[in-house]
């Protein structure tokens, strides 16, 4: 037979197959689910949900959020359980996938019930779940760093927001280098949202953006993008690239010669990549952010503080990054609330989650000795303590600012006040400020 | 303002890329028809075999990818032999049940990409089980070259000349060795090529493993200048799928050619417009591509010959 008979159409026609049942498994239907029960639960057991990636695209940075919520739950058990009663743990591996984690959410309130639930690394995968969080009025912790504007009744968005992050580096890096930023960010919601916050806090700090570079999630070749930094010469960067492939930026930047500092958001504190990558290819990078292992706190790297109970419960982890906090603390957060409240009542546990839970030292690593991480009620959000942590040519992390930085846009612009006005919306920073069209 | 030294050297990035990427994938597919969904995982165990040989085994970075393109290689070898002829399988079934278990996968185009897709789901997955979500990187060698306020890495500039010399010996093995003849001899026509003594299966199955080592190669090549972990393959698949259809039947020529233009056309638009429009760029002209050339662009080359011949 002739071999050549295979025709470029055919090859066009099964490729063209393959990528539609691609497709089709990214695509969810959201589908009815059915009346719930959340107040039935049983009284003897609390029963927490959690849903956190071990493998697929987030497995790297969705594993430590995972083991840091198994470790809270662990000790919470192990002295006593909450109010006496001990924690029975539900966690199934969504694989990186929404859809899979639409199904698993309505799994988790409609079959086993759970009286709170921490779930999702991106912001896609929350805005995936949150009308079946909000239908069926389940309180839901969602613990990622993220762009910010999440104003709803029954999330709790407790990680660092981008104005909280950007908030902390860019102020420190206009004082130290100079007005002119550059700004580079990964191309969806998230990476546009923070280049706007970029611009916003560039106003407000007397400093100019003068480039931006958005660039796809696919991408891995950086050469025109150093150009184009290199062409602009600014005093620094700011980077809000995500994901594995812009990793290679950091790789590509170094070897390129290319030294401008750089800013980030999203480096180092989520993939841990100055453990991960070759030296010098994070020299000279300041991440923004509420917690990474080095934090300098007593409770973080002291004797027996969180680093050591983590590394104990699990000797073979790479990284305890910066989510893996939040989902630690957010744990004991909610150990207060129905403390508080006496009753695991979820109207009743978000009404003392609202009243303003502190939590001292000990269970929140990232502040230090004497200070206190405070809940918003009014927003959900977290008034978090914020570090500028500096890797140098060997990738050695050292803190060089921190400052408690409450969350602003909800509270301070928009009004978000949830006790008085319970709603679900997400605000974003282009309807509030000239500055970030 | 486009700087020309900066075009420049992002159209040899941009080639280098595109028909890094593409080689292994036209190889196979244009003499064996089948279409390897699991390339991008191959590149991953050229990666991952060159990296782990450079940071757990010491070894130079070169001999390192010398590894890490011959452990591709091998593992394609295993590959057909279990997956793509069913050798194995049917040599076992031959030895229980007196019968062949599966049909070889040649020109069974859907067939082959579901086989492979599940091969690569289970490559993915397996990487992550036993190396974790990632492993540590080597850095990138030789530094840079700076002009001006500008500078480039050096060693991007390197795999644009060892792309060169990858399609120069491929080209060479294609048509100066025997086994070169007797696979073209095989694309044109298997069963004369059997009957004149050509052992096809063997031709297949060396083709695979060259196509796989070339995977391998790429891997190995990329691996000082990407992030190390479980899913990198998937950069290099629309590129390589692009290039294989815009290329044409030609394995050599059709790859050379479509790293030419899309390279051209990606670094032109990626200098000026950045790097999204870069991409929109290279997707927008192999639709216009398909649309126009069908057969690719080593077909219509054909196509045009054999109009002439016709003429005289």
């Amino acid at each position: 037979m002739n071999r050549s008979s295979v025709s470029r159409r055919q090859f066009l026609g099964a490729s063209g197959a393959a990528v539609v049942a691609g497709l089709a498994g990214c695509s969810g239907g959201q589908g009815q689910s059915g009346a719930t029960t959340d107040t039935a639960s049983s009284a003897d057991v609390v029963k927490i949900g959690v849903l956190e990636d071990q493998s697929g695209n987030f497995a790297l940075v969705g594993a430590p959020k995972h083991k840091a919520s198994m470790l809270a739950i662990e000790e919470i058990n192990a002295n006593g359980g909450i109010d006496g009663k001990q924690i029975e743990t539900y966690a199934t591996d969504p694989q990186s996938d929404n859809q899979r984690y639409q199904e698993l959410t309505r799994e988790m309130i409609n079959e086993n019930d759970v009286d709170v639930l921490w779930a999702g690394y991106s912001s896609a995968t929350r805005e995936a779940i949150r009308p079946t969080i909000d239908r069926n009025e389940q309180l839901y912790f969602y613990t990622t760093q993220y762009e910010g504007g999440v104003c709803d009744k029954y999330t709790f968005a407790v990680g660092p927001t981008a104005r909280q992050q950007l908030g902390i580096v860019l102020p420190y890096l206009r004082e130290e280098f100079g007005p002119k930023i550059y700004t580079i960010a990964a191309d969806y919601n998230f990476g546009q949202l923070s280049a706007d916050w970029v611009k916003v806090l560039a106003d407000e700090n007397d400093a100019e953006v003068v480039g931006e570079e958005f660039i796809p999630l696919s991408e891995s070749s950086f050469g025109s993008v150093i150009n184009n930094i290199q062409d602009a010469d600014p005093d620094f960067v700011m980077s809000m690239l995500v994901g594995a492939n812009h990793t290679a930026f950091y790789k590509q930047k170094a070897s390129a010669g290319l030294d401008v500092p750089i800013g980030t958001s999203t480096a180092m504190a989520q993939g841990y990549e100055h453990r991960r990558l070759d030296p010098p290819a994070m020299a000279n990078i300041y991440a923004g952010v509420n917690y990474m292992e080095e934090v300098p706190t007593e409770s973080n790297t002291g004797d027996g503080g969180f680093v050591d109970r983590y590394y104990e419960k699990y000797p073979d982890a790479p990284y305890l990054n910066e989510e893996a906090e939040t989902n630690y603390f957010s744990t004991y957060m909610y150990k207060k609330a129905v403390e508080q409240a006496g009753t695991l009542e979820q109207p009743e546990v978000i009404e003392a989650l609202e009243s303003g839970i502190e939590l001292g030292t000990e269970r929140a690593p990232e502040a230090p000795e004497g200070e206190t991480i405070k809940l918003d009620g009014a927003t959900h959000h977290v008034d978090h303590h914020m570090w500028v942590m500096k890797a140098d040519d060997q990738h050695n992390v050292e803190a060089v600012k921190n400052e408690q930085i409450p969350e602003q846009f909800l509270s301070e612009t928009v009004g978000c006040n949830l006790p008085e006005n319970p709603e679900t919306t997400q605000y974003t920073p282009v309807d509030y400020f000239e500055e970030a069209e | 303002m486009v700087n020309g030294i900066n075009l420049a050297l992002q159209f040899l990035d941009s080639f280098a890329f595109i028909v890094l990427a593409a080689a292994g994938l036209a190889i196979i597919f244009g003499i064996m028809g089948v279409i390897n969904l699991a390339h991008g995982e191959f590149i991953l165990v050229g990666a991952y075999a060159t990296t782990l040989s450079a940071t757990k085994l010491g070894l130079p970075l070169a001999a390192a990818m010398l590894v890490g393109t011959l452990v591709t290689a091998a593992f394609g070898v295993v590959v057909e032999r279990f997956v793509i002829s069913g050798a194995v399988p049917n040599w076992i079934g031959q030895r229980t049940v007196g019968r062949d278990f599966v049909e070889p996968l040649y020109d069974r185009l859907a067939d082959s990409m579901v086989a492979t897709f599940g091969l690569s789901l289970i490559m993915v997955q397996g990487a992550r089980v036993v190396f974790g979500n990632s492993i540590d990187t080597v850095g990138t060698p030789f530094g840079n070259i700076a002009y001006g306020a500008f500078s480039y890495s050096t060693y991007r500039i390197v795999l644009s000349g060892v792309s060169i010399a990858l399609l120069v010996g491929v080209y060479y093995i294609f048509t100066r060795t025997e086994y070169g003849m007797t696979a073209r001899a095989t694309i044109q026509d298997e069963e004369t090529a059997r009957a004149l003594g050509v052992d096809t299966e063997r031709i297949y199955m060396a083709t695979f493993a060259i196509g796989s080592g070339l995977a391998g190669l790429t891997g190995a090549l990329f691996a000082p200048t990407l992030s190390m972990q479980p899913t990198l393959g998937d950069q290099f698949l629309v590129e390589a799928f692009v290039a294989v259809v815009v290329g044409g039947p030609s394995v050599v020529l059709g790859t050379a050619l479509s790293g030419g233009v899309l390279g051209a056309i990606q670094a032109v638009f990626t200098n000026l417009y950045g790097t999204f429009f870069g991409r929109i760029a290279l997707l927008a002209a192999a639709m216009v591509a398909l649309r126009f050339l069908p057969d690719g662009i080593t077909g219509f080359i054909e196509t045009v010959q054999s109009r002439r011949q016709e003429g005289e």
